[in-house]
């Protein structure tokens, strides 16, 4: 059944995909290795984020946090924004975001288009500018109510009650599940369903590992490790860095077609470890990994095109997952 | 036996601003007790008295996290690359911005 009531209830149940032509070629009577992609880019607004900011308006209505006409607060300026202002928009609450002003002219234009409102953070002064600012912001708007996605339970939750038993419906010989280190929500929820149904099975984690600049805190203290994460729903966690990342990237578009944003490149690029791991040990492997969105909010990059090193200097300084 | 060890930038005050040094060991372990001895305070800055790895520290061997390789226990070879970075989640404009905000509330 392909006919929904509304956008709304059209999230989820996206494409699993076969990578026939990116799979590791396996020597004569060895096991398959095969290399699978969910398409996450099939979501409403075009990321793996709608699952999450549906399920955590829902979460909030039913907790009586959120009611008719009220005022949700989000500090992004990436997918979440935008999944959030789809579905506040259609469940009939304001939005508003918080960015930096120097992201880009598409993400600003985006959330506009969608209904979003923005309050920019001056880029100078950085994160702890940042912090200021939304710090004011709370005070002046105690009304206003922030889901915040790095501890909210309903985040994961959506991937324990969708993503995860999607996967397993569709790949049932599923070995490996990889998808990208953000919030932690999709690894998380997914990690924990596919675990309690599929002994042995691996979860892996891919983390994109930034440019200096992005990693500019003063003291180790002021790091950060979101609530939602749990180091034992994991098996591996790899740091994939830019070059990597772009690399894949391309190769993805290049060999199977699917154009992606970069921080796919980076989870297919541990996708393709493990895979390789298992041909080496002669083991059979199903990996699934996740496509979190497509590629076209970061054209305006210019790191799809040029050689490797321009891209990565292209990327520099940038959250590009 | 040569390891390569990526230092962050707030870090580089202890390896005279060095983004890259050597050191040797057959563990973790061993490796940043080779380090400290060369660079003062560095092991202080990725141990925490009770003598695990701190909280907002991520290490990697070969770019994979040694969390899941037996922390301090996992076992190094030479020609290793060792990467020492600071957990920041994904976005950190809006971590840094949330958190905030939460704290706020609370």
């Amino acid at each position: 059944m392909t006919r929904y009531e509304s956008l709304l209830d059209a999230c989820g149940n996206t494409p699993l995909v076969g990578l026939p032509r990116l799979s590791p070629v396996v020597p004569e009577g060895a096991p398959p290795v095969r290399l699978w992609a969910k398409l996450e880019d099939r979501n409403p607004t075009g990321s793996v984020k709608d699952r999450a900011a549906l399920f955590m308006v829902r979460a909030a209505e039913a907790a009586g946090r959120l009611r008719p006409g009220d005022t949700i607060l989000e500090p992004t300026s990436g997918n979440t924004g935008i999944s959030l202002a789809m579905v506040a928009k259609l469940r009939g609450y304001r939005l508003v975001c918080v960015m930096p002003e120097n992201v880009s002219t598409e993400r600003v234009q985006l959330l506009r288009m969608y209904g979003a409102e923005i309050i920019f953070s001056p880029a100078a002064g950085g994160s702890n500018q940042a912090v200021a600012t939304a710090k004011q912001i709370a005070a002046e708007h105690p009304d206003w109510v922030m889901l915040f996605q790095y501890g909210n339970e309903a985040n994961a939750r959506a991937h324990y009650e969708t993503t995860g038993p999607e996967l397993l419906r569709d790949l049932p010989t599923i070995t490996h599940f990889v998808g990208g280190l953000g919030t932690t929500g999709t690894l998380m929820g997914t990690g924990r369903y596919l675990r309690e149904k599929v002994e042995g099975i691996e979860i892996v984690a891919a983390e994109p590992r930034y440019g200096e600049l992005v990693y500019g805190l003063r003291n180790i203290d002021e790091g950060y490790v979101p609530e939602l994460y749990d180091a034992s729903v994991l098996s591996r966690r790899f740091s994939v860095g830019t070059r990597d990342a772009v690399l894949r990237t391309r190769q993805l578009v290049e060999v199977e077609g699917i154009f992606v944003g970069f921080s796919t490149g980076a989870v297919l690029h541990a996708a393709l470890a493990v895979a390789h791991e298992a041909v080496k040990a002669g083991r059979r492997a199903d990996v699934a990994f996740i496509v979190a969105d497509g590629g076209w909010k970061y054209l305006s990059t210019g790191a799809y095109g040029g050689t490797l090193a321009e891209a990565e200097d292209a990327l520099e300084g940038q959250l590009w997952a | 036996m040569a390891i390569e060890v990526r230092i962050p930038t707030i870090l580089r005050n202890f390896t005279g601003g060095a983004k890259a040094v050597e050191g040797s060991g057959e563990s973790l372990a061993d490796l940043l007790s080779d380090l400290d001895a060369k660079y003062s305070g560095l092991r202080g800055r990725l141990v925490t008295p009770e003598g695990g790895l701190h909280r907002f520290v991520n290490v990697y061997v070969n770019d994979e996290d040694v969390r899941f390789l037996g922390a301090l226990d996992a076992k190094l070879s030479d020609g290793d690359t060792v990467t020492i970075l600071p957990a920041v989640a994904g976005g950190a404009f809006g971590f840094a911005a949330a958190a905030a905000m939460l704290g706020n509330r609370l």
